[in-house]
């Protein structure tokens, strides 16, 4: 969206996936589309359910049974991760010049390999690196995430660690191949805040010293206040509002933008009541016709029946609600 | 060291009147037993998930209790109603003494003091519906003989909580997670308690639905003037419904006061680390705070060190520290707080 010269380095586009369950096809991601330039973090958040994470897994290639994607296209620096023809090309990007760090980095561990032997593999295996290689740069890469006595934690099992220190091995391991895009699925939801702070810290500064781009999942706007450039916000798979983070926090258009920012309770500011957005998200078997938000928004009208897209709305922001296009809420 | 927590010159919340507390919690301490270890299992281990806490609850105030995962908070909420044997310390509710409770006055006093709980997914038997989970309370202290007699009253309070009348007769699964988190306070009210656990409720829920709760939860406590023990690892949540707010780390409070004190002026360095990690939903405030950093992690509750429990993280520590833990100490009206060097 702002770097029309140049192609971003990620863009999914209309992205479907659907969940074919028993109770009936789940609509986890109903026409997705965002762009991740370089060196750029973009937040994405959304309730549970929302189908944050889903757009994200659909981009490094862990959608399986029962779910499929079903429409739209996901591209990689100009080339699609979804065309059959390119499978060469997604091997070699997926887990290299793309890596994923996870929220609980106590499953996403190999509970019975050493740190060592799980982060030397990553690099033998993508950069075909010797043994002693892969020893070597292991120690300096836990030593980028201010791992203390590398040597003795590449001997360690995942269970001699806490939770903050194996989240910055699984760091460690997604920065091993250099990636150029890091995706972070709540890759602090499962810790304390004091350690989230330090987590937080470092993966601004790698993202600066190392020019990556990083997609990051969460449910916490403070998280995307704290990190991030840009910022998607998703409900009932479909993204409503996206664009510069301070922009968004400071001027919300969509409803439920507003409505999520007004219900977040803040530690600098005293209100006697918390604000609460009434009724619940829609089930995703059967999502309301048009805008899905219609049903808790106070503004909707029978405009909101019709389908809508992310529509620009000036200065980087795309927003998808007729209210805000038409411009009776701003 | 006993009634260091008298200290704070606990304030009714609501009423204003200093009256007694409604629970009291004294020098309380709660050691688990985790097995053997070393030859032939010689050393015992034990987890000391609780030492020396004090606080006082009065009737109508929320007491929010904070701390990070590990710290001992839910073990002091359930010490309270009886559910972990207590190893030390004693714990009066209404003036009388309850620390040793045996089963049946436990049951007893469970019609005064209820939990609720933190995974509305969990709590609630997926097998009963909802009338009867809101009826057992009422039927397990023979209150009603059936369910059926029970109807008119689990009616009223499914209303109270903001269900529809039709709710009775489902089951868990076809409710949302704030909805469910409902019916748990529902069954927590069934038997008209004064004094409520409640254990992480918002936690589990979506932050459009948490505020829901939480403002329910405030209605209640208007209505019938119950008192909160809350339990939360969310600071600003905690703000909202709190009137007192204790924070605690590796088993002890480092820090009691009144919620404003609290935010406005904390005094112990791990107070200030803890508000200064949560990050604030605005990114231009964002990026002006300063954060105050406490590297490293909480220490072993096996194994913790003598002295302050958080001298390895503190950036004040001194030998005094090392030597000798702190106790609660008052530092101005309505804040105590444990620390040799603030």
């Amino acid at each position: 969206m702002n770097d029309c010269q140049n192609t971003p380095l990620l863009e999914v586009r209309n992205l479907v996936v659907n969940f074919y369950t028993r109770g009936g096809v789940v609509q986890a991601s109903r026409g997705v589309s965002f762009q991740v330039a370089h060196g750029q973090t973009l937040g994405i958040v959304g309730e549970s359910g929302s189908g944050k994470s889903v757009a994200v897994q659909a981009v490094m290639g862990l959608i399986s049974n029962p779910g499929r994607i079903e429409g739209g296209d996901i591209l990689f620096r100009g080339r699609s991760l979804l065309d059959p023809a390119g499978r060469k090309f997604v091997r070699k990007v997926r887990g290299k010049e793309i890596a994923m760090i996870f929220q609980d980095p106590m499953t996403s561990l190999n509970p019975v390999f050493t740190i060592g032997t799980q982060i030397t593999e990553v690099l033998r295996h993508h950069l075909g690196m010797t043994r002693d290689q892969a020893r070597k740069r292991a120690m300096d890469l836990l030593g980028l995430v201010d791992i203390n006595a590398p040597e003795k934690r590449l001997k360690q099992y995942p269970y001699e660690m806490s939770g903050g220190m194996r989240q910055r091995v699984m760091i460690a391991m997604a920065l091993a191949c250099e990636p150029r895009l890091i995706i972070a699925d709540e890759p602090t939801t499962a810790l304390d805040v004091t350690i989230q702070a330090q987590i937080l810290e470092l993966l601004a500064d790698l993202q600066q010293r190392l020019e990556v781009s990083v997609i990051l999942i969460t449910h916490d706007l403070g998280v995307v206040a704290q990190l991030c450039h840009r910022v998607a916000v998703m409900y009932a798979g479909r993204i409503v509002e996206v664009g510069d983070a301070d922009q968004v926090f400071a001027s919300p258009v969509h409803p439920y933008t507003k409505g999520l920012i007004r219900a977040t309770p803040r530690l600098d500011v005293v209100t006697e009541r918390m604000v609460s957005i009434d009724g619940v998200p829609p089930d995703l078997i059967s999502p309301p016709q048009g805008c899905a938000f219609s049903p808790r928004c106070d503004q909707a009208k029978n405009d909101c029946l019709r389908s809508q897209t992310l529509t620009p709305l000036g200065d980087d922001r795309h927003v998808s609600c007729w209210c805000a296009i038409k411009g009776d809420t701003r | 060291m006993i009634g260091q927590a008298n200290e704070a010159t606990p304030r009714a919340a609501k009423d204003g009147a200093a009256g007694s507390p409604l629970v009291c919690v004294k020098d309380l301490s709660v050691i688990f037993d985790a097995g053997r270890a070393g030859f032939w299992g010689r050393k015992r281990l034990q987890v000391h998930a609780v030492e020396k806490v004090s606080f006082d609850i009065h009737p109508g105030e929320t007491l929010g209790l904070v701390g990070e995962s590990g710290s001992g908070k839910s073990t002091t909420g359930r010490a309270i109603l009886g559910r972990v044997p207590v190893s030390s310390g004693t714990i009066y509710f209404q003036g009388k003494e309850i620390t040793h409770a045996g089963k049946e006055r436990v049951r007893a006093l469970s019609r005064h003091m209820q939990l609720v709980f933190q995974d509305p997914y969990a709590s609630l038997n997926p097998r009963m519906k909802i009338v009867d989970i809101v009826a057992e309370p009422l039927l397990v202290h023979g209150l009603v003989k059936n369910t059926k007699e029970a109807a008119g009253e689990v009616a009223q309070l499914l209303e109270l909580v903001g269900l529809p009348p039709d709710a009775g007769a489902r089951y868990p699964h076809a409710f949302s997670g704030g909805q469910r988190q409902r019916v748990g306070i529902a069954r927590a009210l069934a038997l008209k308690p004064q004094f409520i656990v409640a254990d992480e409720p918002v936690s589990a829920l979506d932050v459009s639905i948490r505020a829901q709760v939480v403002n329910l939860m405030q209605d209640l406590q208007a209505r019938f003037g119950l008192a909160y023990l809350f339990i939360a690892h969310d600071l600003a949540v905690v703000r909202h419904i709190s009137h007192r707010i204790a924070i605690m780390y590796a088993g002890n409070i480092v820090e009691l006061a009144d919620r404003h004190l609290i935010y406005e002026s904390p005094v112990h360095p791990y107070t200030k680390a803890l508000l200064s990690a949560v990050p604030v939903p605005d990114p231009p405030v964002q990026r002006a705070r300063q954060r105050i950093t406490c590297p490293g992690e909480a220490p072993n509750p096996m194994d913790p060190p003598s002295g302050c429990r958080f001298q390895s993280r503190c950036p004040y520590v001194t030998q005094t520290c090392r030597d000798t833990a702190p106790v609660l100490t008052s530092r101005r009206p309505g804040q105590t707080a444990a620390c040799w060097n603030c």
